[in-house]
């Protein structure tokens, strides 16, 4: 947690007609810590995700990467800047397999082919996925496919991480599994922001925790703070249960 | 990915020495003629598989490369005395050109509705062909007949060298999807092809990806019309500009096996003898039954296994293991 900010995100908004997704939302992320965005079931956390990403272009505000400016930058191009990302809904290429996958990602800084082979092969080993190189895409488990995403994003060498959802429905084990791998990708240097709905995971992760509700941030804190705020409580909960505290 | 097997390398050799030897020992110029048809076919069908095998992009216009390259050359040859082999460059270039003018528009178009596009393409330049002076218009182009060199492109004594000519084509076509499968770009191709958003998080620029593979499929199908305007010595739109030729090419690729990189050999090696053969024998009668027989194949092996012969083959294999 020391240096400068590796994302700035100043003043997002994002309509989709009449609908607004995302108000004037503001944060930063240090270098080298993990910060989650959690909120209410279509609080605008993903849409805050694909406005950062490139996916959307936000109608207002700023995304400063470093402090280079790329609200505007495409999908890829931020990816190559050294922003990675994974999907809610959890895509890997079904017909290639496992090394391969990676491979995909690795590509994008390096050429040669079997430079490429030998880090996909490191990242795999350092993934816990190395046993299934040989398995297709398309025939592994979800538990798996997350981890081969995680493994596909670091294949593009990111600076900034971040996932989307990357621990829904996974099983206790598993989730043990994917927490000790976050950690250790932080461990490595790379910088994380996650969206997630698992508090478990978010609990034991997070530096800092950015609550999204109706499209607004209402608070920012550390974890076990936010989790105690009436107005976090409210969000999740509604009124009636706020109304004892 | 793997290292061929001894006993693979030995069949490749075999394949490759029966290949060359085949005009030499069969005698007759109906099946050398067959051969090329079907090597001719294949190289389409492999530059139509960059295309639509990797990247899912379902063109159903190679037609309009494969007469741009025909069209190209000949007119070159016929009004500024270029030498072909210069004009198959030439041409080769041209389609690609034209291949990335629709490629940047239509590079966002999923699916059907590239292929829908690229018939539309293919259709318009058709239309435009048969109907424009400079081409002679439907009247179609005559070659000047040169006497028989590899400098010009022109064998009359046998067609022999023209066997060679498309398989060496064949074979540059097979390298080259060869060389792009295993390397960045094939990768790439696969990931678009997989989903567009997975691509784009994985900092790939599918529009600048579709556009080098569509340019190169291009290119090759330009080289194989020109080939054909030297083999057959008469273009005109409605042999060289034709959707059945796309369609033709569609299938080869589709029935061998897209998205491999022997597949479409393969496919033409099917096809091309059944078209050819059910067309000398049946064809003149008007009945069309060349064209039944043909159709009721496809629908079979459509039906029984859509990922192709080489799929096929392929799985039987993962199944012997």
């Amino acid at each position: 947690m020391t240096a400068g900010p590796v994302l700035d995100v100043e003043g997002i908004t994002k309509r989709f007609g009449g609908l607004t997704a995302n108000e004037d939302v503001s944060f930063t992320v240090n270098q080298g810590e993990i910060l989650s965005i959690i909120g209410p079931n279509g609080a605008g956390k993903s849409t805050l995700f694909n406005c950062i990403t490139g996916f959307y272009r936000p109608d207002a505000g700023k995304v400063l990467f470093r402090g280079k400016d790329i609200t505007t930058a495409s999908a890829h191009k931020i990816c190559k800047l050294g922003i990675a990302r994974t999907f809610q809904i959890v895509q890997v290429i079904s017909d290639m397999t496992v090394l391969e996958n990676v491979m995909t990602g690795t590509f994008l800084r390096t050429y040669d082919r079997k430079k490429v082979r030998e880090k996909a092969g490191e990242i795999l080993r350092f993934a816990g996925l190395y046993e299934k190189r040989d398995f297709l895409g398309t025939n592994i488990t979800i538990a798996d496919k997350k981890r081969l995403e995680v493994a596909m994003a670091l294949g593009t060498e990111p600076t900034l991480l971040m996932l989307d959802e990357a621990m829904a429905g996974l099983t206790p084990v598993e989730l043990r599994e994917m927490i000790g791998l976050l950690r250790k990708v932080r461990e490595n240097g790379v910088t994380l922001v996650i969206v997630e709905h698992v508090m478990e995971a978010v609990m034991q992760l997070s530096d800092r925790v950015v609550v999204i509700n109706s499209g607004r941030k209402i608070v920012e804190g550390a974890p076990a703070d936010v989790v105690r705020n009436p107005e976090v409580i409210q969000a999740y909960l509604g009124d009636r249960y706020n109304a004892g505290n | 990915m793997k290292k061929p097997t001894v006993l693979q390398a030995v069949f490749y050799a075999a394949l490759l020495a029966a290949l060359l030897a085949f005009p030499l020992v069969v005698k007759g110029t109906f099946p050398t003629h067959v051969m090329i048809m079907v090597f001719l076919f294949a190289m389409m069908g492999v530059a139509w598989n960059i295309l639509g095998g990797y990247a899912a992009m379902f063109s159903f216009g190679q037609a309009a490369f494969f007469g741009i390259g025909a069209y190209t050359s000949t007119i070159l040859l016929m009004n500024y005395n270029v030498n072909p082999w210069i004009g198959l460059v030439a041409g080769g270039v041209l389609a690609a050109l034209m291949g990335a003018a629709i490629g940047i528009p239509c590079s966002n178009l999923r699916g059907h509705y590239f292929a829908i596009a690229s018939i539309a393409f293919a259709e318009i330049v058709r239309i435009h062909f048969n109907n424009w002076k400079f081409v002679a218009a439907a009247e179609g182009l005559s070659l000047p007949l040169l006497p028989d060199s590899l400098k010009n492109f022109m064998f009359h004594s046998s067609k022999a060298p023209y066997y060679y000519i498309i398989l060496v084509f064949l074979l540059l076509s097979v390298l080259i999807c060869w060389y792009i499968s295993t390397n960045r770009m094939g990768f790439y191709l696969r990931a678009i092809k997989e989903s567009h958003e997975l691509a784009k998080g994985m900092g790939i620029s599918f529009v600048r990806y579709r556009l080098y593979a569509i340019m190169i499929s291009a290119f090759l199908t330009a080289m194989a019309g020109t080939f054909y305007a030297q083999y057959i010595l008469y273009i005109d739109p409605e042999s060289v500009l034709i959707l059945p030729i796309s369609v033709q090419v569609v299938l080869v690729a589709m029935l061998g096996g897209a998205g491999t990189i022997i597949g479409p050999v393969i496919g033409a090696a099917i096809l091309l003898p059944l078209s050819e053969i059910t067309r000398v024998w049946l064809g003149y009668k008007g009945t069309g039954v060349d064209m039944m027989i043909y159709g009721a194949l496809i629908m079979v092996i459509s039906a029984y296994q859509p990922q192709g012969v080489w799929g096929y083959l392929t799985s039987i294999r993962r199944r012997a293991k």
